[in-house]
């Protein structure tokens, strides 16, 4: 039984190996279990047409299922063959509050987050996941590159 | 910025160009292809339109209009002005403040009123408010408000019902509307015969309404901007191409084109109403003399013909095919959201008319009384009424849509170029809408498939041509016909089904006292 949970804000995104193996390398270390943790940008006050409305709920089934298989099921083997306790979320809504609120609800003591990688001008103005973390996360975050 | 943005820039001057230098004879051949689709068209819709709109004996008020008058008035009575009583609830329902957070990703309710609302908000919050000021006088004003105020109960019952009877398939999808609670709510009640065959009717008419008030209608709106801005050109150059770019959404499945379109109108709509709101308080001093006349011209006509009865049926005639309460088209809308609870979707729609009358409408109205260009005889103060017209002198001696243009350009005088957008969007998205509508109803009679689907998509692309080249007279009669001949429909449901809207209404609030139902914000 580990004694401790990371977090990994986990998106997949290029990069996304480096941060899962630091954290696995890190978890070991610790004897900590990780719970990955998967967030579908998503905001209720984003336009849909009326078509869209229609075929909303089939594609948000859709879409869990495909983050599940393509996405955290194969991390998820990555850390059971590392022989660490691993689980996983999917949540729909803000990447940067949901990551936050799920490690304070699972009582995590560490929050793993990959770097964006990104100067563009957007994420200057806007911020950007790592960004947004270090202003609210509730317990230490790790920016990996 | 996406290319197909870059390619629509590029296109319009060109159009422009290539429209200027159309010849004169190639003008006058095309307008006589107007004239005789006019003449079709018109002779076909003619009956119908008559049957509709036809007085009570000896009187002038249309029955169809009383029709919904009363049905506004007793769900009104019913559920005990659930539409002032629920008003505050409806509020937190949209803002999320009910909405269980596991459920993200799904339709939220404010989702599913923008996506309603996009249909609704449009050409009759500023053509059909122009047409109800300039018949009926200002007093028209006061009784659309009234109509909006009152329809709030009517959509609240119809959505209700849409989301409780909505068709769910395997994949996740929904289909619902008037169609699926008249069949299933009807049979329920004990009435199935009636309910089925009152649904095929409903689909019928609703076919109609998204081709008439939801297509044609907006196209002929939309070609009087372009043509205002461009110069006079045929009606149908405007329709071909119109019909090109939904032909493109609908058909082709070109996204990116309805997405912007979608949010550019609610910023346009949020533009429309602040720029109204600038010209109140530039003319800040007129506001409580604007009022006066609506007040006076509701109850006197000031002077205008018809009077009371006349400012009365243009302003419940202009709310209704504004905010299509009663209707029954913003149940199909509304049926998409997941809720456990039907009766939350009928509290957040009833938030629909009063956005779209209640305060858009009665917007546009109050800057085309303060702004004067409604034409007044200074000796008795009454309006100029003109006869031949059948309304009020106005400035520029326009109507419609050009009305409110000028009424809007006498202030500011900017502005008509940013309401010609305004107005192309509105009626771009009021399509869209209004082509979803149309097509559950289509499938809903012939059943779903592709070859159904398409069959309808390419008339509705056709209707787009038609409605750009008629003139206002024809298209706007079989508009209005089309949209109230569903209301016809529609209410009779309603009454025979709103004792089961009133039990969940009974159910919910009792739960919502105990704590039962929760709020997670």
């Amino acid at each position: 039984m580990a004694t401790e949970t990371f977090v990994v804000a986990y998106e997949n995104k290029e990069g996304d190996d480096g941060l899962l193996d630091y954290a696995i390398a890190r978890a070991k270390k610790d004897d900590a279990a990780l719970l990955l943790v998967h967030i579908l940008e998503w905001s209720p006050y984003k336009f849909l047409t009326p078509q869209e409305l229609e075929e909303r709920h089939a594609r948000r089934k859709e879409e869990l299922a495909r983050a599940k298989e393509v996405i955290l099921d194969p991390a998820l083997a990555k850390v059971s063959a590392a022989g660490l306790e691993g689980d996983c979320r999917i949540r729909y809504g803000s990447v940067v509050e949901l990551v936050a609120e799920i490690a304070t609800e699972e009582k995590a003591s560490m929050i793993f987050v990959g770097r964006s990688g990104t100067q563009s001008m957007t994420a200057r103005i806007f911020g950007s996941v790592p960004l947004g973390l270090s202003q609210i996360a509730p317990v230490p975050t790790v920016i990996v590159p | 910025m996406k290319p197909n943005q870059f390619a629509l820039r590029a296109a319009l001057p060109a159009l422009g160009a290539a429209l200027a230098a159309l010849p004169a004879q190639a003008q006058e051949t095309a307008h006589s292809v107007d004239e005789k689709i006019n003449e079709v068209v018109g002779s076909v819709t003619g009956p119908f339109v008559n049957f509709i709109f036809a007085p009570f004996p000896g009187t002038s008020f249309p029955w169809i209009v009383l029709w919904l008058v009363v049905a506004a008035t007793i769900f009104t009575l019913y559920f005990a002005f659930v539409q002032f009583r629920a008003f505050p609830h409806s509020i937190a329902l949209v803002s999320g403040k009910y909405s269980d957070p596991n459920d993200a990703g799904e339709v939220s309710h404010f989702q599913a009123l923008a996506t309603a609302l996009s249909g609704t908000v449009g050409l009759g919050n500023i053509a059909g408010v122009a047409v109800a000021v300039s018949i009926g006088g200002p007093g028209a004003t006061f009784w659309m408000i009234l109509a909006g105020l009152m329809g709030m109960a009517s959509k609240f019952t119809e959505c209700t019902l849409g989301v409780k009877y909505r068709n769910e398939y395997p994949d996740g999808t929904v289909s619902g509307g008037p169609m699926y609670y008249l069949k299933k709510g009807m049979a329920e009640r004990g009435f199935g015969g009636l309910g089925s065959v009152l649904a095929i009717i409903f689909s019928i008419f609703c076919v109609l309404g998204s081709l008439g008030g939801g297509n044609m209608f907006q196209a002929n709106q939309a070609h009087a901007q372009l043509a205002n801005i461009i110069g006079d050109y045929p009606g149908w150059i405007t329709g071909v191409i119109f019909a090109a770019i939904v032909f493109a959404v609908i058909i082709g499945g070109l996204k990116s084109i309805a997405q912007v379109t979608e949010k550019v109108v609610p910023f346009m709509g949020v533009l429309y109403v602040g720029t109204a709101l600038i010209i109140l308080l530039m003319n800040f001093d007129k506001i409580g003399w604007a009022f006066g006349q609506i007040f006076d011209g509701a109850f006197t006509g000031l002077g205008v013909a018809g009077g009371l009865v006349g400012a009365l049926i243009q302003g419940f005639k202009r709310a209704a095919f504004s905010n299509e309460a009663g209707v029954g088209s913003a149940a199909i809308a509304h049926s998409a959201v997941r809720t456990k609870e039907p009766i939350t979707e009928g509290f957040v729609s009833l938030l629909e008319p009063f956005i779209d009358t209640v305060v858009i409408c009665t917007m546009t109205a109050l800057v085309i009384v303060i702004t004067g260009v409604l034409q007044i005889d200074p000796e008795t103060g009454n309006y100029i009424w003109n006869a031949d017209l059948g309304r009020v002198e106005t400035l520029g001696d326009v109507s419609g849509v050009a009305l409110t243009s000028a009424a809007f350009g006498s202030a500011l005088s900017w502005f008509p170029y940013v309401l010609a957008l305004a107005v192309i969007l509105f009626a771009f998205s009021t399509m869209i809408s209004w082509s979803y509508y149309g097509l559950k109803a289509w499938t809903y009679m012939f059943g779903e498939g592709k070859f159904q689907e398409l069959s309808f998509k390419i008339l509705f692309c056709i209707f787009v041509i038609i409605g750009a080249a008629m003139n206002l007279g024809p298209v706007i009669d079989f508009s209005d016909a089309a949209i109230f001949a569903m209301a016809l429909i529609n209410i009779i449901g309603l009454y025979f089904l709103m004792p089961i809207v009133k039990a969940e209404l009974n159910s919910y609030q009792t739960r919502l006292k105990s704590g039962e139902i929760k709020r997670y914000a």
